[in-house]
């Protein structure tokens, strides 16, 4: 199935031409990896999905992104769409509040005061997170207390709190050591039972590591995109070989 | 060699510099409490802050400052309750809402505020809000009401400046954390960017209300100075500070410690408040 179709995207950020005529299936539950060289376009790509590109200045788009046959660009409630497309971002962003409240951000938002109810949220999303072992004694003192790892699976609770359908990660890890790296990426697989995640990342092992599909980014365009195993197996094309192989980038 | 030397002096420079404001600090300090604290002896505790009678040249005279203490704490409760909400409120505007071509105007505008002399500002009391006040509510308009928009105009300034910044200072990460969650622009703001700005959002209310209740000049013009305890907003008082501006001129002997002795209120009121911003800001870290 389907979750995500991007046909003839483009992207400018003023004059400059960041993604060029990006066409992209994405698949409901499972794991796709945006992988390429800095300044490729990776980033930006998983930016058009929840729309936080609006925020960038002078950033225009063509093309069209459905999501579930609608598209997102086009008479859609954005505040709508960042609640089914959740989001973590490259450096853990937790609240300065406490590790409660950061949960319960998201449902409040969404209009659910109920007690029990944010309770039972709460606990479910860090359960989810692989974190509520590590913090049900400290529910009520500041996130900001925690380690960068069990900040970024905060942060993950988070954004299930809100029940999303699809999980953006823009290089979740690369502001972790190994082991919590190792952590998120169990966690990870273990969500795609119930999420659909894309996830951007500068570490190929680590596509081949989780990821069910990767595309490679090159200059603002997708080279190509296949199964992650087909991918890195046997690239069709001279460029994904040449990356993947390290001999540039 | 010679760079060392050089690097070992400028040290050295440093360090005098910055102890150069802390001994001011000290002397005032040693000043103030040597100055003022002989006529806390000679009047009593409980006569000095406690007495409802100012009256220096009476025989025998009374030198009791609780008018000017009720004065000066009623007319900066007024100017708080004026430029707290509509500091804080613009400094919001200014850092999250404000359109690019509106900020050019306004900050600068702003700027000027913080700087026209206090005096101009009761000059523009005297005209403009004295008989304002009379006209729209009675009594001679020399009141606390008109001290209290004086100073809420003010203080506007350096609780938006501070303001401002703060928010200015909250990671991007964390309004966007909120947006990606579904939130709106004004409920990240709201709900997410000002809870983060809190300490520095406390800081400029705090800077705020030290400068109302230090503001002299001003207030003097606007105030009526009459020392007693008013029973209506619409009354008279006269300020710690004022009483100082007042008399200082031609007090002398007991006159002038009591004077002092008023000074050193007003900077133990100072140091409260520091004290009460500290304290506050260690409950929040830990």
């Amino acid at each position: 199935m389907k979750k995500f179709s991007i046909e003839n995207l483009d992207l400018y950020y003023g004059a400059f031409h960041a993604l060029k005529n990006v066409n992209l299936d994405i698949d409901e539950t499972c794991i796709t990896a945006f992988i390429g060289p800095s300044g490729c376009g990776k980033s930006t790509l998983l930016k058009t999905l929840n729309r936080m590109n609006d925020l960038v200045e002078g950033c225009k788009i063509t093309g069209r992104v459905l999501l579930d046959g609608e598209d997102i660009y086009y008479n859609y409630d954005v505040n709508l769409l960042r609640k089914n497309v959740g989001m973590v971002f490259q450096k853990p962003n937790p609240f300065p509040m406490s590790v409660y409240d950061n949960i319960a951000y998201g449902p409040r938002t969404h209009g659910i005061h109920s007690k029990a109810k944010l309770d039972e949220i709460v606990e479910r999303s860090l359960r989810q997170a692989a974190i509520f072992d590590e913090v049900k004694d400290r529910l009520k003192k500041s996130a900001l207390g925690l380690s960068g790892g069990q900040q970024q699976r905060l942060c993950i609770a988070r954004a299930l709190a809100v029940s999303p359908q699809v999980l953006l990660m823009d290089e979740p890890t690369s502001a972790l050591d190994p082991i919590s790296t190792s952590k998120i990426e169990d966690l990870v697989q273990e969500l795609k039972k119930y999420y659909t995640i894309v996830i951007v990342t500068h570490n190929m092992q680590q596509a081949t590591r989780i990821s069910d599909k990767t595309a490679f980014f090159l200059l603002g365009e997708v080279v190509e995109y296949d199964s992650t195993e087909n991918l890195f197996s046997m690239p069709q094309d001279k460029r994904t070989e040449d990356y993947i192989t390290g001999r540039f980038g | 060699m010679k760079k060392k030397v050089l690097e070992k002096g400028m040290e050295i420079l440093f360090l005098i510099t910055a102890c150069a404001s802390i001994v001011a600090v000290l002397l005032i300090c040693v000043f103030m409490f040597a100055g003022g604290l002989p006529a806390f002896g000679k009047i009593g505790v409980l006569n000095f802050l406690g007495g409802e009678k100012w009256a220096p040249m009476d025989v025998p005279p009374s030198y009791g400052i609780l008018p000017m203490i009720v004065g000066s704490l009623y007319v900066t409760a007024g100017a708080i309750l004026i430029g707290v909400p509509i500091g804080l409120l613009t400094a919001i505007f200014m850092a999250r809402f404000c359109p690019r071509g509106l900020y050019r105007f306004l900050k600068p505008a702003l700027e000027l505020l913080a700087g026209i002399p206090s005096i101009v500002y009761g000059f523009f009391g005297m005209v403009v809000l004295v008989p304002f006040v009379r006209g729209t509510f009675g009594g001679t308009g020399n009141s606390i009401l008109t001290a209290s928009i004086l100073l809420g105009i003010m203080i506007l300034p350096t609780i938006i400046g501070i303001s401002e910044s703060a928010l200015r200072a909250v990671p991007e990460e964390i309004y966007e954390g909120a947006l990606a969650l579904g939130a709106t622009h004004e409920r990240s703001v709201v709900f997410t960017v000002l809870p983060a700005a809190k300490s520095g959002l406390l800081a400029g209310v705090i800077l705020g209300i030290g400068r109302a209740i230090g503001e002299t000049m001003a207030v003097i013009l606007v105030v009526g100075n009459n020392a007693r305890i008013p029973d209506s907003l619409l009354k008279g008082v006269r300020t710690l500070t004022g009483n100082i501006v007042l008399e200082m001129g031609y007090a002398t002997g007991l006159h002038r410690e009591a004077l002092i002795a008023t000074g050193v209120v007003l900077f133990v009121f100072i140091l409260l408040l520091n004290l009460c911003f500290s304290v506050l800001n260690r409950k929040k870290k830990t």
